[in-house]
């Protein structure tokens, strides 16, 4: 099916070599564990490939089916249908990494398209061709920070509203560094909007401090205090970023941000139950030595015309092996080519309108939900994106389970990773969501609340 | 030829894509954050489809031609794989929802899990790791948890052979362990008597590639897992070239204790100019509640009537998280159609038809390119791309000449250990034409190299660009493109 | 290919010439030559450290390739040739001269010992 050989191809080619048959070529691998026999199921055909993969897929409820208000980390964006249209161009998906530039500079001056447009949208100076998604970056800003230091900062203080999956993947990055402490995040520090307690914590041992705009609740928290404070102590600031939001709200870029990530997932990349997405990473051109993974530059070639190479490539680990800072060897190409196509296609006047849309969407649900007895806002007038927590009346995971009834997945339960939140129901409301899907949410939680 | 950038492309007023109108009250942005410029790109759609269609037609890739780029297993991926990825079921699920929502996505990825068992002889498979990096990653810390629970925290040495990728150091050094080089014999195996003598209680583990990234199955690998366990270290296979190996040989069955999967060079998974790539991490026994959090599992048998219910769980001495959610999920739906459309006998006729294409292409070139290690190969083989009696031609030259007949050059420089090293994977994929045509090809350049020097040191000729000044990108740096305004107003 | 006789060298291509007790040091011809065109170079140590032989003096990066370089003989860092940050060139144009990296204040009588003299360092790198 996928070998094209012919049992005369075989034979000129075994003749070439100048062995028997095939297996021989295998005795160099010991006889004992030679062809074992593989518990596996009979092969498919394509046809029954399929049959069988949309029997699996048709055996979820997809968002297609049902009305998704969940968010927490990622957001159910329409996608424009020329995005995947492009993505699946052959040229595009089955090139390799543009190691040869004279071939590859399709691949290459997307990616500085896409170093260009999303500098601009974070407000910094240089962007990289992107990690994994939203939490590795974080992980690797960790890693950069603690490098700029030369291991000589020991703290870093992560904000408790920082998403709980990016704070859990630094930690597990930085086991190996166990002098390093990652903290802040505490109960007791907790997660008052005006941020006091976290900014105590800030010292001349603080090597960086992360914040989330708007943060893993929702909130559009002024981070300027937090970043004069950071900034007092010679220590650096990353912000998480959700790319939508900066559509309409001003960029950390603007405030004194040194690192800017995030997940980039809500710019054209389908929800496909978790990956692959986008690791949005951006910095202050002070950083750029230690910047970790791809960059494109532009050039010229032998004959003077304008050219896309990959650049400061003596940073990588292919070269620097074990001095290198990160090990990362891949971007996440593909995506970060569906975030370019997308921000192209929708531009200044296409991405602020879906900013806007979330922004209204979201506070007309606000609004509703609230007038139903027992519900209210948990931060009260705090500012808020696409995103908000409501205090329930009563338990969330049963509310949750009411409104699948309805075909309604009703959002994110908080106390799974906020003790502190038990009750609490958090609400995403996206461009795709009609009034009349709003509605519809209010009234199943107006009907399954007075059972 | 010069494509412009979407900035250089942009009118002010041109609109790409335009959103229904609100349907809602309209209510104010909060104050003291609105954003005041918003510098992207406006232009029409047909503008948007018509710049990047240009720009992929300045790519080479697999679907134009043979790409024998050593070490990257740039095979064919089947059309079907982006179709079954983008079923609803699938592309449209969020990563939060409830599990007996998912039940569908929960079976894909434990039945993946399974044949991975499967096929490389382990216990237990993590789906989570993003790339390959990212598995190392997660593997490396697995033994390094491993060592620290028993008490071996003077365990910190990880032994790495010269020819090994890059990532393999990079990713101990990251996890603070000491990197200690390990030299190769003169028949490309691991040097057993440098080996045994870096076995002592420091040992962590040995990083191991086999097949190497010369393409040479360790001819002493059950000696070298036994020295590696005898100190009481473990073996990280690093799985990179399982290409070879499918359906022939289990690595698991000779006790390498951990070993990563790369589902987009092995199981034909997009390369997508650059990634995503995918890299599930497998372990023995000993080693499964150490794997990172989520593994799927069965968490209630089925019978004739039901089918059992899946979900997630933590193990119990997990090194924690590598990524948000579950791994690159639309990789898993790839990789579980093509493994469907193979199983037993298709995955050894893959290993099988590797490493004959290989060899066949290895004994086209042996006599005009010099073969530093002349043993049967496996999936992919090292020339050096250097002749004596012409010293002014190097493996880069040779490289670009490659691409004036069409063809995408194999990985150069690389590995460290063979001088002006061409790395030449062709993969099962390609027919005997293809690789006969490439062979003559690269006869065809050893003897321009000594009739026509200029011919290669010159090359390429007909690309859309030519050799690049690299040495300018990096001292002029020029990592973005600005808005027109803000270029014309410079 | 230069190698001034003035000058001792490590098997790792430093170079360090001692004059009253302070040690110039910089990388040789034969490394900056393999290395190609240097673009960029990051100081280790601050001045005024106090470091020891085979301590890392400097990260040098080429186009292709990354190198590190220590510090032959230990004493106190009196100064770094800052002006590589802007003009790293001069790696290239004058290893011996411009492109020098440190200056060393030494403690005492520096252990030259492990160091190759101009003619065996050349012969060295015929061999390489």
């Amino acid at each position: 099916m996928f070998t094209p050989h012919t049992e005369h191809d075989v034979e000129v080619m075994l003749k070439r070599i100048g062995v028997a048959k095939v297996g021989d070529l295998f005795e160099k691998i010991p006889e004992a564990y030679r062809y074992p026999k593989l518990n596996l199921p009979p092969q498919l055909t394509e046809m029954e490939a399929l049959a069988e993969l949309q029997e699996i897929a048709g055996s979820n409820g997809s968002t297609q089916d049902l009305l998704c208000f969940l968010g927490a980390g990622a957001y159910d964006h329409y996608i424009p249908a020329a995005v995947d249209n492009l993505l699946q161009r052959g040229e595009f998906y089955t090139a390799y990494t543009p190691y040869q530039p004279e071939i590859s500079q399709g691949t290459l001056q997307a990616i500085f398209e896409y170093q260009s447009l999303l500098a601009q949208l974070t407000g910094m100076a240089i962007c990289n061709a992107s990690h994994y998604d939203g939490a590795t970056a974080a992980a690797e800003a960790v890693i950069m920070a603690y490098g700029h230091f030369r291991q000589k900062r020991k703290k870093v203080l992560v904000s408790r509203a920082v998403n709980p999956q990016y704070r859990a993947v630094m930690r597990t990055y930085m086991q190996g560094s166990p002098e390093l402490k990652i903290t802040g995040d505490e109960p007791e520090v907790g997660i008052d909007a005006g941020m006091q307690a976290f900014i105590d914590l800030i010292d001349n041992d603080t090597a960086l401090v992360m914040v989330q705009y708007p943060d893993f609740f929702g909130r559009v928290i002024d981070y300027k205090p937090v970043i004069d404070a950071v900034h007092a102590q010679g220590a650096l600031v990353a912000v998480a970023v959700n790319p939508t939001a900066l559509g309409v709200l001003t960029p950390p870029g603007e405030i004194g941000a040194d690192i800017v990530f995030g997940e980039g997932q809500p710019l054209g990349i389908p929800l496909s139950y978790g990956g692959p997405y986008l690791g949005i990473y951006a910095i202050n051109d002070e950083l750029l030595r230690k910047l970790s993974g791809r960059l494109v530059g532009s050039t010229t070639d032998v004959e003077g015309n304008l050219a896309y190479v990959l650049t400061l490539t003596a940073r990588e680990q292919h070269i620097r092996r074990e001095k290198a800072s990160s090990n990362i060897c891949t971007n996440q190409g593909l995506m970060a080519l569906a975030s370019t196509i997308y921000l192209t296609l929708l531009g200044k006047h296409g991405l602020q309108q879906v900013a806007n849309l979330c922004y209204q969407k979201a506070h007309y649900a606000a609004g509703e939900l609230t007038k139903l007895p027992g519900y209210a806002l948990q931060f009260g007038d705090t500012p808020f994106f696409h995103e908000f927590v409501v205090k329930t009346p009563g338990k969330v995971d049963h509310l949750l389970e009411d409104l699948r009834g309805y075909d309604i997945l009703g959002g994110y339960d908080l106390g799974q990773d906020y003790p502190e939140l038990e009750g609490c129901l958090m609400v995403a409301v996206t461009e795709k969501m009609s009034k009349n899907d709003i509605d519809t949410l209010i009234d199943a939680v107006g009907e399954v609340s007075h059972d | 030829m010069t494509e412009p950038t979407v900035y250089e492309l942009t009118v002010p007023g041109r609109v790409g894509f335009k959103f229904p109108a609100s349907d809602v009250p309209q209510v104010d942005l909060p104050a003291g954050f609105e954003r005041e410029e918003l510098p992207l790109p406006e232009m029409s759609e047909l503008d948007a489809v018509r710049h990047f269609t240009r720009l992929s037609q300045l790519n080479y890739a697999i679907d134009l031609g043979f790409y024998p780029l050593g070490s990257c297993t740039m095979k064919y991926n089947p059309k079907i794989n982006e179709v079954t990825s983008r079923l609803a079921g699938f592309g449209l699920t969020h990563p939060r929802q409830p599990e007996d929502t998912v039940q569908g996505n929960l079976y894909l990825m434990y039945t993946l899990q399974e044949w991975l068992k499967e096929i490389g002889g382990f216990a237990g498979v993590t789906l989570q790791p993003a790339a390959g990096a990212q598995g190392e990653l997660a593997g490396s810390l697995i033994i390094r948890k491993y060592h620290v629970d028993r008490g071996d925290t003077q365990r910190t040495r990880m032994l790495i052979p010269d020819s090994a990728h890059g990532t393999n150091p990079a990713t101990s050094a990251m996890i603070g362990f000491d990197v200690v080089a390990l030299p190769s014999d003169e028949r490309g195996n691991v040097d057993l008597e440098a080996l045994k003598s870096l076995c002592d209680d420091r040992l962590a583990g040995l990083m191991l590639t086999n097949p190497n990234t010369l393409g040479l199955f360790d001819e002493n690998v059950a000696e070298v897992v036994r020295i590696v366990h005898a100190a009481g270290g473990l073996v990280y296979g690093d799985g990179a070239n399982m290409n070879a190996l499918l359906g022939v040989f289990r690595p698991g069955d000779l006790g390498i204790d951990v070993l990563h999967y790369n589902l987009h060079k092995t199981f034909s998974t997009p390369h997508g100019g650059g990634g995503p790539g995918s890299g599930p991490v497998a372990v023995s026994e000993a080693l499964l509640d150490y794997l990172p959090e989520p593994v799927v599992k069965i968490v209630e048998e089925g019978d004739d009537e039901t089918p059992p219910l899946f979900g997630f769980y933590r193990p119990a001495k997990t090194i924690g998280r590598m990524k948000a959610f579950h791994g690159h999920f639309g990789m898993h739906v790839r990789a579980y159609t093509y493994i469907a459309m193979l199983q037993q006998e298709g995955l050894r006729d893959i290993a099988e038809k590797a490493v004959l294409n290989a060899n066949y292409l290895m004994h086209r070139l042996k006599d005009t390119y010099t073969l530093p290690y002349k043993r049967t190969c496996m999936h992919e083989f090292v020339l050096e791309g250097v002749w004596k009696d012409v010293p002014e031609i190097h493996a880069l030259d040779i490289a670009k000449r490659l691409m004036d007949y069409k063809f995408h050059p194999p990985t150069n420089y690389f590995p460290l250990n063979v001088h002006e090293a061409l790395m030449i994977e062709p993969t099962e994929t390609e027919n005997l034409e293809t690789l006969d045509s490439f062979a003559d090809a690269m006869l065809k350049i050893a003897e321009e190299a000594r009739t026509n020097p200029e011919l290669l040191k010159n090359a390429p000729h007909n690309t859309p660009v030519r050799r690049a000044d690299e040495l300018k990108a990096a001292k002029d740096l020029v990592l973005c493109c600005y808005p027109m305004d803000e270029l014309q107003s410079k | 290919m230069e190698y001034p006789k003035d000058l001792h060298y490590l098997k790792t291509d430093e170079w360090v010439k001692i004059e009253d007790g302070v040690a110039t040091i910089g990388i040789s011809d034969y490394a900056q030559d393999a290395l190609s065109d240097v673009v960029y170079v990051e100081f280790e140590p601050d001045a005024g450290d106090k470091v020891e032989a085979g301590a890392t003096l400097a990260t040098i990066e080429s186009v292709k390739a990354a190198a590190e370089v220590v510090f032959p003989v230990g004493g106190e860092v009196l100064e770094l040739n800052t002006a590589l940050a802007d003009s790293p060139e001069k790696l290239n144009d004058a290893p011996y001269g411009d492109g020098w990296l440190a200056k060393v204040q030494l403690d005492g009588e520096p252990d030259l010992s492990g160091l190759m003299d101009a003619a065996a360092y050349e012969e060295y790198c015929k061999g390489r």
